[in-house]
């Protein structure tokens, strides 16, 4: 936007791989330098993936780890998005569950952990149930805050067309405030792949957080926990970008539109 | 009319405690403690200045790792977003390396500082700094060229240029960021005190539980991790709402 | 009112499309009351193009926002075709600024927006109609975000003239359009108007656009806002704006809002 020329094409591939590769040399020689026999160098993380993709580990554990959020976030999804309408379009009945919720959902969906236990006990159940606590609160406020932010206008032209209050709903005030509320969708997913991680080193024994405890505790294998977490680098990578693919789709790009 | 209004919210968690309490003693023998029982949990930990202590604890390793975050992600962010070829640089590299759960880093955060306050800063820190250094570069990218071909009619020079537009034009977007980054950085203070420190209220949970099932305790921790998250979201809301910054805020 | 007269029965002469009747609004602001409107009367004729026009704040909009149904006035009552108006109804079409259309659906379901109780070959046949009438063919899967504003406009028009209203309220539909745009758009109305027949009641600040558009102007004065003057706009169509009758009468209006002719 600055600066005076255009990038030109071959910058855009140049710099980013300029900057990653001197990414990886720093690395590389600090491990030289600093003589440490613990912290992997890149090359050993490599060869760390190229072992973990061989033995099959890796592939069980991502899966177990992509299932329990599949699961958890879905359930939050299902629950929150009409939880969230109901409560953003009936101002009464948010201001009576408000105060409840604001307490609720700063408790972090770690700290949930051990009731979890208790509940579910060790095991998946346990892992999706704090899944679905990290998400289900954002995607309920986004929600909230999606209705209640749609123009009044658009509403009264809806009722001015003779809309039931259900058509309403679906057929105004969801479209016009999903742009807010994919966004809400999108952190979510995003901190649900963090609470995973968590739950994962300390609720259970497969998934990629418990790669990353296991490789430590089993003989510091400092090269697996690197690569497990490149692993859940990348794989949150792709999750983000499903989701900013899914708001760049033609009938929802609107509201970025406006706001940028 | 107005007060039973105000009433009501109250009345709701009165009713969820109610719940509660006739949930657990219809099932008695069972780990979970009654509200009552909680209250008497905070209540001791009060007594032995536990709680107290506990809770600097985890405010001050929130602090400094945010803080620090906050110093060198904010002008980090803008310097790169206001270059377009440093953007171009450094996006691939931050897009890997922050959907890395902060929580992922704790075995390499006590390999370098070893058990204790500054592996829970180190992870604190982390899990501000990437969301907030792609804040800032966002602000900067949306400032709206309008501004910034104002600003240079004006004859501002680059320090002016940043002072007067392009600091108070990024500001609205960076507060939210870092509202948001501030319920991550408690969100993972708590993670981190479970498994790599011995204090704080993280650990008091998981103390809590190992050493003799005291699930009341488990649940005063999670009370108290809830008012003091809820307290520091509303301390960032009401920093929106300061005149100057509000502008971003009162045109939708 | 007589008990023996059914409410809804009230004598509407067939040339009478909306009446209001002793209509008064006061807001609540603050803890204050502010009396928006007061003691409005006014009779608006089947078929007739009615212009309001007043200074900003002199409540206008409010009062239109009554006819519409969107809110209930405070005292006295709003009668079309003899019923009182008790809420919005498709068959009175309430055109915003184009920022009205909704940016989540193409201009063929904007358009098809209210359609929804039709047959689908009915629904698709008028949308084709109206997208014709209002000049938006090969614009039928766009968004409104790539439309221009005076496109925006129109679709907002067209998608309120598909469910076939009595009525059409436009609040400052023009205000947001250049100067160009807005000249072309009245022309458009007018040609509408004349095609379709409805009556239509126009907010606007512009006293020319009044002038240029409407049976009659009806002046309003502010704070409470009241009814200062009917003026009727007897310049057949297509209007000269250099004839003396069109500026004799605008400069009426300028007088009546206190406005000086020269800058």
């Amino acid at each position: 936007m600055n600066s005076l020329q255009q990038p030109r094409k071959w910058e855009s591939f140049f710099w980013p791989l300029l900057t990653v590769a001197a990414f990886l040399a720093l690395w590389h020689f600090a491990v030289v330098w600093t003589a440490t026999k613990i912290f992997p160098s890149p090359l050993d993380v490599e060869r760390g993936i190229v072992t973990l993709a061989h033995k099959n580990v890796l592939w069980l554990d991502i899966r177990d780890s992509l299932r329990r959020v599949a699961i958890g976030y879905g359930a939050a999804v299902v629950l929150g998005i009409p939880i969230g309408l109901i409560l953003g379009w009936y101002p009464a009945i948010n201001q009576v569950v408000n105060p409840a919720m604001q307490i609720l959902r700063p408790i972090s969906p770690i700290a949930w952990i051990p009731v979890a236990i208790i509940f579910f006990g060790i095991g998946d159940d346990s892992a999706v149930f704090l899944i679905f606590l990290s998400a289900f609160f954002p995607i309920v406020v986004a929600c909230i805050d999606g209705v209640s932010n749609v123009p009044s206008m658009f509403r009264r032209a809806g009722r001015n067309f003779g809309l039931s209050p259900l058509q309403l709903l679906a057929k105004v005030v969801f479209p016009a405030a999903l742009p807010r509320i994919l966004i809400g969708l999108r952190i979510s997913l995003g901190i649900a792949w963090l609470v995973v991680v968590a739950a994962e080193m300390i609720a259970v024994d497969s998934g990629l957080g418990y790669l990353i405890i296991d490789s430590r505790n089993s003989g510091k294998h400092y090269d697996l926990v690197v690569a497990a977490m490149l692993m859940i680098g990348v794989i949150g990578l792709i999750l983000d970008l499903g989701f900013r693919r899914l708001e760049k789709m033609r009938s929802v790009r609107w509201g970025f539109r406006y706001e940028s | 009319m107005k007060l039973s209004l105000r009433l009501r919210p109250i009345a709701f968690i009165g009713v969820l405690l109610l719940a509660w309490q006739i949930a657990v003693s219809l099932h008695p023998g069972h780990l979970l403690p009654t509200p009552l029982e909680v209250l008497r949990g905070i209540g001791d930990l009060l007594q032995h200045g536990l709680l107290l202590k506990y809770i600097v604890a985890s405010l001050f390793r929130v602090t400094w790792g945010f803080a620090l975050a906050a110093l060198l992600a904010i002008p980090l962010g803008l310097l790169i977003g206001w270059y377009s070829r440093a953007e171009m640089a450094f996006n691939p590299l931050l897009q890997i390396l922050r959907p890395i759960s902060p929580l992922a880093w704790i075995p390499i955060a006590i390999l370098w500082f070893g058990v204790g306050d500054l592996a829970a800063v180190f992870l604190i820190f982390l899990c501000c700094f990437f969301p907030l250094l792609l804040t800032s570069i966002q602000a900067v990218r949306s400032v709206p060229a309008v501004y910034i071909h104002a600003g240079r009619n004006f004859g501002l020079s680059p320090a002016a240029m940043i002072g007067r537009v392009l600091y108070p034009a990024v500001m609205p977007q960076l507060i939210i960021g870092l509202r948001i980054t501030l319920g991550i950085a408690w969100l993972v203070v708590v993670a981190a005190e479970m498994i790599a420190v011995n204090s704080g209220l993280g650990f008091l949970i998981v103390d809590a539980r190992n050493a003799g099932s005291r699930y009341d305790l488990v649940v005063a921790g999670m009370i108290m991790i809830g008012v003091i998250g809820w307290l520091l979201d509303l301390g960032m809301r009401s920093l929106e709402r300061v005149r100057s910054l509000r502008w971003g805020y009162a045109e939708d | 009112m007589s008990s023996s007269i059914k409410e809804g029965a009230i004598s509407p002469s067939p040339e009478t499309k909306l009446v209001v009747e002793h209509v008064s609004m006061i807001f609540a602001r603050d803890g204050k009351s502010v009396p928006v409107l007061a003691d409005i009367d006014l009779d608006v004729r089947r078929g007739e193009f009615l212009c309001i026009v007043g200074p900003s704040g002199c409540g206008k909009s409010t009062l239109l926002n009554l006819m519409g149904g969107f809110l209930p006035p405070t005292s006295g009552a709003i009668r079309i075709d003899g019923e009182i108006v008790r809420g919005p109804d498709p068959r009175r079409i309430f055109v915003f600024q184009e920022r009205g259309v909704f940016p989540w659906l193409t201009v063929e379901g904007n358009i098809g927006f209210g359609l929804f109780k039709l047959s689908r070959e009915e629904r698709e046949r008028r949308i084709a109609h109206y997208i014709q009438m209002v000049g938006l063919k090969g614009f039928e899967q766009a968004y409104p975000s790539e439309l221009s504003g005076g496109m925006k406009q129109r679709l907002e028009v067209a998608r309120a003239l598909a469910v076939d209203p009595d009525v059409l309220f436009l609040d400052e539909p023009f205000g947001a359009l250049d100067s160009i745009t807005r000249l072309t758009m009245r022309g458009e109305l007018l040609r509408i108007w004349e095609t379709e027949g409805n009556t239509i009641i126009f907010v606007t600040h512009d006293i020319d656009e009044a002038v240029q558009l409407a049976d009659r102007v009806a002046v309003m004065s502010s704070r409470p806002g009241r009814i200062q003057q009917i003026v009727d706009i007897d310049i057949p169509h297509p209007r000269d704006i250099s004839s003396p009758r069109y500026l004799e009468l605008r400069a009426g209006i300028y007088d009546q809002i206190g406005l000086a002719h020269r800058i």
